[in-house]
């Protein structure tokens, strides 16, 4: 019996992820949506799972007091943010004349640099959407089963720069090289969308689900 | 090394139904949206667009359900497109679960209606959908059409395009409608003008007929994604062989 819960701030894309959430558990009634502090706080597993922009994310949080409630629970469970689920967790960021993050991961979220060309004098396009590689720079039972420099789906306009060394579990390049996956602890945290990710996201998300800590 | 270029099957839905033919060995109903999917995705699909050309608002509810069924199923992204109109009509797809929204007279009707929703959902699922016809050859210049081509706005497409990237739309999916249906090839003048206009992705659309044209909306089109249907529908190729193609033309995709 676990209880995966969805952390619910109001993000767009929750169904996404409690379907792919449903899809590789053991029965999925232990998968639940919910903004509600105790359901969150009892829930064996927590995702967090954002979208759109980090200042209307950072508000939502506040208003609904879910910043103590990711605080507490990235104390003492599995937790997995996806892409605002990781961007939020930093100290500050780049986005909306600049926004202070929950300061949990020491770091900036910086946007890609505009009008960079490639080789065949192509502009990079922002965001950066479509499946690109993440090399692994850590060894972590979430990258059970998944080779490395794998394709996952990415839609994102920022990235996130940690200070640490060892809170990076994953690298990509996109104009430039930069940390696609943090890992500390029970928290592990992914800029691209697992739920999103055929094969290898639905494996990463059961190991998830499974990960003993 | 880095992003890949993305193939996208379109399956056009009639009150739930895929239409325009779609022809698979080894499956059971190819009028079923939910199996026609599955298929797609089976063969490397990097995402899949479902057009909803239902006629009647009265059975727009069926294209909910269709969604939401190849949504528990298909875990990679799902565009949908047609008949998109208000901020409910999107916050119920992605209820759903479609990852972004294709809209197209709603956006030309209403330009602001395009700001209101990248506002309220972000703008990585807000793609605007763009028909272009071409009304002049020196310079060159394309018109915005609606309603399948019928429709001529007045609007300059490229401009159209720069505007809708300003107004936040994450995507545009660009469609010739000189090409659409005639197996020729996509625009590519057309879709380069409008990719180097904008500095969001452009997904080509409209007149593929075999896979060197895939690749060339890649290479010469400079598109950040294509898009085809009949192709796929007919069983002529998988999207397998399309990505083997375009690997062997040098164009890095997800295998």
């Amino acid at each position: 019996m676990s209880k995966i819960v969805v952390l619910d701030y109001g993000s767009s894309n929750l169904r996404s992820v409690a379907k792919a959430l449903e899809a590789v558990s053991e029965s999925k009634d232990h998968v639940t949506v919910s903004n509600n502090k105790q359901i969150i706080i009892a829930a064996d597993r927590v995702v967090f799972p954002g979208q759109g922009a980090i200042g209307q994310c950072m508000q939502n949080l506040k208003a609904q007091a879910l910043d103590d409630v990711i605080r507490e629970c990235i104390n003492n469970k599995p937790f997995l943010g996806i892409c605002l689920g990781l961007q939020s967790l930093m100290d500050h960021s780049d986005e909306d004349g600049g926004i202070a993050g929950l300061g949990i991961i020491p770091g900036k979220v910086r946007r890609f640099q505009s009008n960079v060309r490639d080789e065949n004098s192509t502009v990079f396009k922002i965001p950066s959407m479509g499946w690109n590689q993440v090399f692994q720079k850590q060894v972590h039972p979430l990258w059970n089963g998944i080779e490395d420099g794998s394709r996952f789906y990415f839609v994102h306009s920022y990235y996130v720069e940690p200070k640490i060394e060892s809170d990076i579990a994953g690298e990509t390049e996109y104009i430039c090289k930069y940390t696609s996956v943090i890992a500390r602890d029970n928290l592990f945290a992914s800029q691209f969308h697992p739920e999103k990710s055929q094969h290898d996201g639905l494996a990463l998300l059961k190991n998830f689900v499974n990960w003993k800590i | 090394m880095g992003l890949a270029k993305r193939v996208i099957p379109c399956l056009d839905v009639d009150n739930g139904r895929v239409v325009k033919g779609v022809r698979f060995i080894d499956i059971k109903d190819a009028g079923d949206p939910i199996e026609v999917a599955r298929r797609y995705d089976e063969q490397g699909a990097d995402e899949i667009t479902f057009l909803d050309i239902t006629a009647s608002s009265d059975d727009r509810d069926t294209m909910l359900h269709v969604v939401e069924a190849v949504a528990s199923q298909v875990f990679i992204p799902l565009t949908v497109g047609g008949g998109i109109r208000t901020t409910e009509d999107i916050q119920r797809m992605l209820n759903a679960g479609a990852d972004k929204l294709s809209i197209n007279t709603a956006a030309v009707n209403n330009p602001e209606f395009v700001q209101q929703a990248s506002n309220q959902f972000g703008s990585q699922c807000i793609v605007v959908a763009i028909d272009a016809k071409q009304v002049s050859d020196d310079p060159l210049k394309w018109e915005v059409f609606t309603h399948g081509g019928r429709n001529p706005t007045g609007l300059d497409a490229i401009e159209w395009a720069k505007k809708m990237a300003a107004y936040g739309a994450g995507e545009i999916l660009l469609t010739s409608m000189d090409r659409d249906g005639t197996r020729d090839g996509f625009d590519l003048a057309l879709t380069s003008a409008i990719s180097e206009a904008v500095d969001i992705p452009v997904i080509a659309s409209g007149g593929v007929g075999n896979l060197s044209h895939l690749a060339e909306g890649v290479l010469k089109g400079r598109a950040d994604a294509v898009l085809a249907a009949s192709i796929f529908h007919f069983g002529e190729h998988t999207v397998a062989e399309a990505k083997q193609h375009m690997v062997d033309r040098n164009i890095e995709v997800r295998l």
